[in-house]
């Protein structure tokens, strides 16, 4: 989807605020927020390509205003009451009116070490051959999917170059939406900023593809 | 689902003693999660402690030292950085599949995720605010050079800036260009040397005292 969370080539946002001495949390309620995402998270109700789409699918305008961690809370919110494990009615009282749901794990404080050096791979085996070589020239298609997608809008119908490949990774287009892991070969692409920009730079943008966002040239 | 409309700026929720509409929603949320037997209470605890005092950029740190004192290790975190990173202990979370992007003199490396805020988390820790920002994310990759300009730092325009968008699951690690003058140092000495922002791109390393 074309949603507001595609970022690359605005230039509308001010400049960007470098902060010394950085916290890690600006308010109270941020460690908590942060640490209900990724709890809710390990209950596996959802995955990581399911996640980022709804974050996406916030009204553009809240999720632009939002801070990172209040947009957060949002998108886990959306999930919870799209899946049923907490009703509309419950999230604005904060408190149990139906029973909850079964999930798939409740994880507890002593498996956290485990379940966070385990993280997620994305690669995994396929069958699929491999379609392009480094050094091959490739074109982005122009798509505008209805659902989620990780190729940039600022990479559609570009010209670049594969300079790394990853292997098989899980494709979030059909992962987001309940239809398989469906891996793909994942490349490394490298554009010109002439390319991307009309730039008269040396600069380049290096963007992480899979390959049925690819086309030969 | 149910707004008031109203943005709630993350940084004014200190009116009095009063909690803001967000802070009392968050509460509000963590407590039914809680009673409906979701989330366990201490294993937020855990999670919030991990990211603030166990996981940050310190780790980072140990591994571009280890990689300007050790050949070697540089060779393998060239080559396999996810097995080289592990083998220094970080490993896990959003540090799944890693790359490595050693600075050249020819060559200034910068990290960005255009679609949202990947970041690679077992090395640096949680993403500063401006990473995870609206200006940060669009601008990176349309104008670098102006961005780093608003951290100071000016490249030559003789250098390639290479800005990688995180749009997949490969988290990205820049190894800054070792600082004249470290001949013999250790790496502990190396390590304090190696500030976040020369890990994401957005800085160089230090020079010595």
């Amino acid at each position: 989807m074309n949603g507001p969370h595609d970022m690359g080539g605005f230039t509308g946002f001010g400049p960007v605020k470098p902060e010394a001495g950085e916290p890690v949390w600006h308010a109270d309620w941020e460690p908590r927020a942060f640490a209900l995402v990724l709890a809710m998270g390990m209950t596996g109700s959802w995955n990581i390509d399911e996640a980022r789409h709804a974050r996406e699918r916030l009204p553009a305008l809240q999720y632009w205003r939002a801070s990172y961690y209040e947009m957060r809370h949002y998108a886990l919110i959306l999930q919870l009451i799209e899946l049923g494990l907490v009703t509309a009615m419950e999230e604005q009282q904060g408190r149990m009116a139906v029973p909850p749901l079964p999930v798939k794990r409740v994880a507890k404080a002593g498996m956290i070490p485990a379940i966070l050096a385990a993280g997620g791979p994305a690669n995994r085996p396929s069958n699929r051959p491999q379609g392009f070589a480094i050094g091959e020239k490739i074109r982005v298609r122009t798509i505008n999917p209805a659902g989620h997608t990780r190729l940039p809008r600022y990479a559609r119908g570009k010209a670049g170059e594969i300079v790394a490949v990853h292997g098989t990774h899980v494709f979030p287009d059909s992962n987001a939406h309940g239809l398989g892991e469906d891996p793909h070969w994942l490349y490394t692409v490298r554009f010109t900023a002439q390319e991307l920009w009309g730039k008269d730079t040396r600069d380049c943008v290096m963007i992480d593809l899979w390959e049925p966002y690819l086309e030969a040239l | 689902m149910p707004h008031d409309g109203h943005h709630h700026d993350a940084h004014d929720g200190h009116e009095g003693s009063a909690l803001s509409p967000l802070a009392l929603r968050v509460k509000a949320l963590e407590s039914l999660l809680i009673e409906k037997g979701y989330v366990d209470p201490q294993a937020l605890d855990v999670l919030i402690e991990t990211y603030e005092t166990k996981v940050g950029p310190r780790n980072g740190a140990r591994v571009v030292a280890k990689a300007w004192a050790d050949p070697a290790f540089a060779e393998w975190l060239k080559r396999d950085a996810t097995a080289a990173i592990a083998s220094l202990g970080y490993e896990g979370r959003q540090g799944e599949h890693m790359v490595a992007l050693f600075n050249t003199p020819e060559t200034h490396n910068m990290v960005v995720c255009t679609l949202c805020s990947c970041y690679p988390w077992p090395v640096l820790g949680l993403p500063p605010v401006w990473y995870k920002s609206m200006p940060y994310r669009s601008r990176a990759v349309i104008e670098p050079r102006a961005v780093l300009m608003e951290f100071g730092l000016d490249i030559s325009p003789e250098k390639e800036v290479r800005v990688w968008d995180s749009t997949a699951e490969v988290r990205y690690l820049v190894i800054p260009e070792r600082p004249p003058g470290t001949e013999g140092f250790t790496e502990e000495q190396l390590a304090e040397l190696v500030t976040r922002d020369s890990m994401i791109g957005t800085g160089l390393a230090g020079s010595p005292a």
